[in-house]
């Protein structure tokens, strides 16, 4: 039998059993708990943001108790524990390596013999009377209800979607509504997932804009130096806004973007975006070099902001695999064909006469 | 507004009316209402399109009646994929070589 860690901050106690003692958890959250979701949020030690597997008493449950399980990523564990305010409830964290339900889910981790395993070594069995255990709808893909029965003897039953509709749940005596059931992906929903994706963009863009600055000074009217201050850094910015364009107003604007494919919502961004560009820009139509930099701007901001617009689909809660291979299939050329022409369409502006 | 869907006519979900038991457990772990009950106390897909290949369907079926090419439909994890790295999912990348200690650490892009 395998107990989790007492020293965590967020093992308040203890309570007895008849089996062992087991670590009792806090269910308000602490600023420690918040500021470890905005961390996580920003991509700061996600990977290794976890909470001990193992079982959990929250309130003082007895032998009548219900068991539910959960991933042992810190920021799904917070959202069920502070769900649960002011109820008695076991808590089985499973070994999902730091990933949170869903994803764990999809991966296996979160799957029927990790739960079985850990009903088996919690020692859960001696320590209630019934057979139940609740499972977050969502680890669905990884977890084989029947199975799980079979080899454990415990009987599953899928809690609803969202954290904050189990004590509904349980008060309804495990029934779900439908809404209950479905994964929706709402305004607020999609906003939290901005600073990651918005964080693992800027990290390419650290390579791209120094390339983007130096290039910039070649060829052109002035000296070297003035034309990294004047094409390197207008062309920096051109990029920055595609990808703010692409990672701040791609979730935002989602369900208002016109088409079904990503990609194309990317493109009624781009487009846009390079347009204002341009005309903030004021370059020289009259002659080619001008010319050939509104057309190059055109072409590149419309790629990135494509590329990650559909790139979105990984943050996404209702893409399918299916669909975006088929996505992908035309959408992977034209970004890249676009992005390559806009590269060559820039550097011909820096020497064309 | 109604919910957002994704790309019609791709989705790989299969329904063997005849294995189906009507047991239901599909319908509750669907996170997008694509199946429903018929009259006849058996399952049918009344929304194919809403469908994300999650597989929580097909796993959960006791009589596999349903079948999915389950995965995450997810840009990055395909040209990972493609490009023959390990991971398979893009927010959850579990570095193999760690894995199998005890101390195995989990890395999420």
């Amino acid at each position: 039998m395998s107990l989790p860690s007492p020293d965590q901050p967020f093992v308040s106690g203890s309570v007895k059993t008849a089996v062992t003692y087991i670590p009792q958890i806090s269910t308000s959250l602490k600023w420690r708990d918040h500021w470890g979701t905005i961390r996580a949020r920003w991509g700061v030690g996600r990977m290794y943001y976890t909470v001990d597997p193992g079982l959990y008493a929250l309130g003082n449950p007895d032998e009548n108790s219900p068991v539910l399980a959960s991933a042992n990523y810190k920021m799904s564990f917070d959202r069920l524990r502070e769900s649960l305010r002011d109820r008695d409830a076991w808590i089985l964290v499973l070994d999902t390596k730091g990933i949170n339900v869903w994803c764990a889910a999809g991966k296996g981790t979160f799957g029927t013999t990790e739960l079985v395993e850990r009903i088996i070594n919690s020692g859960i069995s001696q320590i209630v009377s019934h057979r139940n255990i609740i499972l977050p709808q969502l680890a669905g893909p990884g977890v084989a209800a029947h199975l799980v029965r079979k080899y454990s003897g415990f009987k599953v039953s899928y809690g609803p979607v969202r954290a904050h509709d189990l004590p509904a749940y349980l008060d309804a005596g495990c029934r779900a509504t439908p809404e209950m059931r479905i994964q929706t992906f709402t305004l607020m929903e999609r906003t939290v997932l901005i600073p990651v994706e918005l964080v693992e963009a800027l990290k390419a863009a650290v390579f791209i804009i120094p390339i983007a600055f130096l290039l910039g000074g070649l060829g052109g009217p002035g000296g070297y130096w003035d034309n990294v201050l004047n094409y390197g850094a207008s062309t920096t910015a051109a990029i920055m806004s595609a990808i703010l364009a692409g990672t701040i107003l791609t979730p935002i604007l989602l369900p208002f973007l016109p088409g079904r494919a990503f990609a194309i919502k990317g493109l009624w961004l781009g487009l846009p975006t390079a347009l204002i560009l341009v005309l903030i820009r004021r370059s020289d139509m009259a002659i080619r070099p001008g010319q050939l930099e509104s057309v190059a701007w055109f072409f590149l901001v419309t790629s990135i902001t494509m590329y990650l617009a559909m790139n979105f689909t990984g943050a996404s809660t209702y893409t399918s695999l299916s669909g975006v291979k088929k996505e992908m299939r035309w959408a992977l050329p034209v970004e890249i064909c676009a992005g390559i022409a806009g590269i060559v369409l820039w550097l011909g502006s820096r020497f064309a006469a | 507004m109604g919910s957002l869907e994704y790309l019609k006519n791709v989705v790989t979900l299969e329904l063997d009316e005849v294995k189906c038991i009507g047991c239901g457990m599909c319908i509750q772990v669907c996170p997008h209402a694509v199946l429903s009950m018929n009259g006849i106390g058996r399952v049918e897909i009344q929304n194919r399109d809403a469908c994300m290949e999650c597989g929580a369907c097909s796993r959960n079926c006791p009589t596999e009646a349903l079948t999915v090419e389950s995965g995450v439909g997810c840009a990055a994890a395909v040209i990972n994929t493609m490009l023959g790295r390990e991971s398979t999912s893009c927010c959850c990348t579990i570095d193999p070589k760690q894995e199998s200690k005890p101390e195995g650490k989990a890395r999420c892009c």
